[in-house]
């Protein structure tokens, strides 16, 4: 199956606009090895070096210098181009941060949909320009708050949301029109959606007007984040639903955040994140096409979700490079016409596996560095992690620093005058270089397996993935690499000087109550009826956006629509890989 | 001495909490050091982790959790394991469990509760060392 271009990836010599003369290369080669020949060697004879191979975390072996050679092969115009153009690598927007900042958006959410609501607005007062929804394990996993195994779970790692009356306290006094909001969900991504339509009918908002993103990124769930409801098949035809119901009714509404960023949390390294997550990308366009849409139909409401880690300059190549890969795939794989077709908009989150226990005000200063790389990255959007989220949920006051730390970079860092300001550089050229050339590999080895989904089914992302994780802690326990605070640079006696949040305990009691309440209130009759109605529509196979809307409308509560589809498609059984 | 039976481990997540990766470096790190694991993957009830301990005829038990919800789950396995008259498995926890809560949970028979930042040679050695004595027959 074609992919893209390989010759177009490894970058031949430019003809017109290479970035470096002919002949100043050869000049650059003779004077490099003389540099490598006097200079170089009295240096290490003296003091050596302090490793005999350096490497990122995608086993890149990373050279001692960059210079003009390494990017000899790069073609100006082809290879890197103008922001706001074909190949992307420079930024989606020509002005980027000129014209407007990223969107700060702090993803939130604990307890009841009424204390949810508190935090919401108390984020927008000090500047928040975004909102974006955590739900608890239950909601998460299609069951009601009284679901026997979310018992203890309620509330406690994001917010309980069991039907469209939780959903209305949830965005009380929150102008639909006005905010746009992003949901972490997957596998009842569509009944989510619904509530969301249904409180903006409420409120009297056009459905044209909704602007928000659903994760809805349902691939990722059996490899990365693990939170899947149905076998993998039902699953991508539920993301693809919610893709064509987008592109029919709502324009302003992204589908699916089609997610690295579990990948990487899973133990995925910079490279593979990059790789399968496009891989998965693929995957929707396909399944979205099948639904006879054109691809420039749709394409350009598709968005991304990466990670950042430790390391800046990998995770800025992969940001850079995950923009020019896409874009070839979308122009020569899938021959899009639209440049907004080709144009990977991401929202980045700070890793949360990197933020330690052990002196936890040092995470503030990873925090800065992995938000500097996504900001010099180009992200249209931007999480920054709290500094106790290794200990707990975040307090109100290490939410305000990750903030705070969003807009320091923003007005202070100077990194927002200009577009893509570290392009050019050998060693992030280089760099991004490699890393496409390598994510190309993987995705010719995945069309080669046959796909993504069997991919899944044969353990291969899982087991690619379980091999970074531990390798990678392995490094950590042999200190072959050093995380500050943990295995060097300890405390005798860590002190804690930080308040913890903790998520009210009567939450559980609280949210079980409402819920009764709205068994008790709602018309049960009218209820069963359109859930009726959802279990044929879903036994025909028909896009089931609209049914569940009737059903969610009709205070259907999520457990209750989930298990109409746990009927018709089973339950997902997980394929161990250690 | 009886011909030496490997140290039987299981390891588990209770609850819907997804994050594994902690559990299955643990796993692997145990089984490197000899040991026999078994991982039964996600979403146990605490009724199918004691089944398996019994069943499996574990020396060890490794809860892994990160949700918060094990102040529910915790006491919830041990009563099934005293229940089932397995109290001579020694059970030990690993994620996030805050500070405070700590005490309660060792009071109720988790032998030991490693943190974020813990080594799988603390969790090796700490296994090796304070393995309950059981009969062998």
């Amino acid at each position: 199956m074609l992919t893209v271009n390989q010759s177009s990836v490894r970058a031949t010599v430019g003809q017109k606009m290479s970035m470096v003369d002919k002949n100043k290369i050869s000049q650059l080669r003779k004077e490099r090895e003389r540099w490598e020949q006097t200079t170089l060697p009295k240096w290490i004879k003296q003091s050596g070096e302090r490793k005999k191979e350096f490497k990122n975390t995608s086993n890149m072996l990373i050279n001692r210098l960059y210079t003009p050679e390494d990017i000899k092969a790069v073609d100006y115009i082809r290879d890197l181009g103008f922001p706001g153009e074909y190949p992307f690598i420079r930024g989606v927007h020509a002005t980027m941060y000129r014209g407007r900042f990223w969107t700060m958006r702090q993803f939130s959410g604990f307890g009841t949909a009424a204390q949810t609501n508190q935090r919401f607005k108390y984020l927008l007062k000090e500047g928040e320009t975004g909102l974006s929804i955590a739900f608890d394990y239950p909601t998460i996993m299609g069951y009601d708050s009284d679901h026997p195994m979310g018992k203890g779970e309620v509330g406690v790692c994001g917010v309980a949301i069991s039907s469209l009356k939780d959903m209305e306290d949830l965005l009380g006094g929150i102008p639909l029109d006005k905010v746009t909001t992003s949901m972490t969900i997957n596998g009842p991504a569509a009944m989510l959606l619904g509530m969301y339509v249904a409180v903006g009918d409420q409120q009297g908002v056009s459905r044209e007007k909704l602007g928000g993103t659903t994760q809805n990124d349902n691939l990722k769930e059996y490899f990365a984040q693990k939170l899947c409801i149905y076998p993998p098949k039902p699953a991508v035809k539920l993301t693809t639903d919610i893709i064509e119901y987008c592109t029919r009714h709502l324009p302003r509404w992204n589908p699916t955040s089609i997610s690295g960023y579990h990948i990487r949390e899973a133990g995925a390294n910079a490279l593979q994140e990059l790789a399968f997550t496009i891989y998965d990308g693929i995957t929707y366009v396909e399944s979205t096409m099948a639904r006879g849409l054109k691809v420039d139909d749709f394409a350009q409401r598709l968005s991304f979700f990466f990670a950042s880690h430790n390391d800046f300059f990998e995770e800025l190549a992969k940001f850079r490079a995950a923009r020019r890969l896409w874009a070839k795939l979308m122009k020569e794989r899938f021959h899009a016409k639209d440049p907004r077709s080709m144009w990977m908009r991401m929202h980045v989150q700070t890793s949360g596996c990197t933020l330690t226990a052990q002196q936890p005000l040092n995470n503030i200063a990873r925090t800065t560095i992995q938000a500097f790389s996504a900001v010099l990255g180009g992200t249209q959007s931007l999480h920054t992690n709290s500094f106790d989220e290794a200990l707990a949920l975040p307090s109100e006051n290490a939410v305000r620093v990750a903030l705070r730390t969003q807009q320091i970079i923003a007005h202070e860092s100077g990194a927002t005058t200009t577009v893509d300001p570290l392009a050019g550089s050998y060693y992030v050229e280089a760099l991004t270089n490699e890393m496409e050339e390598k994510a190309v590999e993987y995705i010719q080895k995945v069309d080669d397996m046959g796909g993504a989904i069997v991919a899944i089914e044969k353990g291969f992302f899982q087991k690619e993935i379980a091999d970074s994780s531990y390798k990678y802690q392995r490094e950590i326990d042999e200190k072959r690499r050093v995380i500050v605070g943990v295995n060097d640079y300890e405390i005798e006696k860590e002190e804690n000087p930080i308040e913890l949040l903790r998520v009210d305990p009567n939450a559980e009691k609280e949210q079980l109550a409402n819920l009764q309440k709205l068994k008790r209130k709602r018309d049960r009759g009218a209820a069963e009826k359109t859930l009726d109605k959802l279990q044929r529509s879903a036994e025909k196979d028909e896009n089931l956006m609209p049914t569940i809307i009737e059903a969610i409308k009709a205070y259907a509560t999520l457990g209750e629509i989930c298990e109409v589809l746990r009927k018709v498609y089973g339950e997902y059984k997980e394929l161990i890989v250690i | 001495m009886q011909n030496e039976r490997k140290i039987r481990v299981l390891i588990a997540k209770p609850g819907l909490d997804s994050h594994d990766r902690g559990a299955k470096v643990v796993a692997r790190a145990l089984r490197d050091a000899g040991m026999e694991v078994i991982y039964t993957g996600l979403r146990q009830t605490p009724e199918q982790i004691v089944e398996t301990a019994l069943q499996e005829d574990v020396d060890v038990i490794g809860l892994s959790i990160l949700s918060g919800a094990h102040k529910t789950l915790f006491p919830r396995i041990l009563k099934l394991l005293k229940k089932q008259d397995l109290t001579d498995i020694m059970v030990f926890a690993g994620g996030i469990v805050p500070e405070e809560d700590v005490s309660e949970m060792k009071k109720l028979g988790i032998k030991e509760i490693f943190g974020p930042g813990t080594t799988t040679e603390e969790i090796i050695q700490y296994v090796n060392k304070n393995l309950p004595k059981r009969d062998q027959s």
